[in-house]
């Protein structure tokens, strides 16, 4: 299958994904190529971070810290799982957005996979 | 440059407060942001991996124009067999801490692979240390 793959500015990824910005409301302008969706952060670890989005169900102050370290800038939690304020706090000090997405993992990831956003692998 | 920095075992809350810190340092010190990421994930790794094994830590960073220095040393279990830890994959973590999210077995390989010099030394029953250094300017090519 002939698949064409797009950079796009976090707005667009917002409206796909019908999310709502718990935080970094100021970036979403930021331009993101590639996706990478996983519940386990000793994997989140180990990838490149650049013009990644995370998609992840682990709603905890974990999937931040992974992801500012791993240089992820932006994490979208799937299945409207609860975020504390603290996990909030994190992502605006790591000028992180953070994004809540009601659709399950495989849903988002194939929302986006569709829309053109690139696999990371 | 010399930081001290410790941690208590089963507090995953604030595991990746000194990574989290020594990040914002080395981008103060204007250090690349690919080595910062190969220092700041290694750190992430041992306290997480402090936090989920072990009873208490210490997390002491030596910055110079060569290299980070880090030394992570704790009391607790140690490890008896280190050579079987380094295997991805081998992982005693508990149901707890598979919930965080970790527990995979890929933490000490990934140090591994993010650092230039790792040093294990454990004593079972008492604690574990390890060494890790990261020289400047100095892209890996498992880096992307
Ligand atoms: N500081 C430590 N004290 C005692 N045991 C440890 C320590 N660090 C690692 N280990 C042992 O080595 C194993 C492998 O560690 P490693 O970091 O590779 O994986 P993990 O922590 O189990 O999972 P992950 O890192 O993927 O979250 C651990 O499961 C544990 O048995
Ligand atoms: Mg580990």
């Amino acid at each position: 299958m002939h698949h064409k793959y797009w950079i796009m500015e976090l707005n667009r990824i917002v409206n796909i994904l019908d999310a709502k910005v718990l935080a970094g409301k100021d970036h979403l302008s930021r331009e993101v190529a590639h996706a990478f969706s996983s519940d386990l952060m000793s994997d989140v670890l180990t990838i490149p971070g650049k013009d990644v989005i995370l998609l992840t169900g682990l709603s905890n102050i974990h999937s931040l810290r992974a992801a500012e370290m791993a240089d992820i800038n932006q994490v979208a939690i799937v299945r409207n799982k609860p975020v504390s304020q603290e996990m909030i706090d994190l992502a605006e000090q790591n000028n992180i957005v953070l994004l809540s997405v009601d659709s399950s993992l495989f849903r988002a990831s194939g929302m986006l996979f569709s829309e053109g956003i690139k696999p990371l692998f | 440059m010399t930081l001290n920095y410790s941690i208590s075992g089963g507090d995953f809350a604030s595991a990746g407060n000194a990574s989290s810190a020594v990040k914002s340092i080395l981008k103060q010190l204007n250090i690349d942001n690919g080595t910062i990421k190969r220092v700041v994930i290694s750190l992430y790794e041992a306290e997480v991996n402090v936090a989920a094994h072990a009873d208490n830590g210490t997390i002491t960073v030596d910055i110079d124009n060569v290299s980070v220095k880090m030394v992570i040393c704790d009391s607790g279990p140690g490890i008896p067999d280190i050579e079987l830890a380094m295997k991805e994959g081998f992982s005693t973590a508990s149901a707890e801490v598979r919930e965080m999210g970790f527990g995979a077995g890929m933490g000490l390989p990934n140090i591994k692979r993010n650092c230039d010099l790792l040093n294990i030394k454990s004593i079972p029953g008492e604690g574990t240390e390890l060494n890790i250094e990261i020289l400047l300017n100095q892209a890996k090519p498992t880096e992307r």
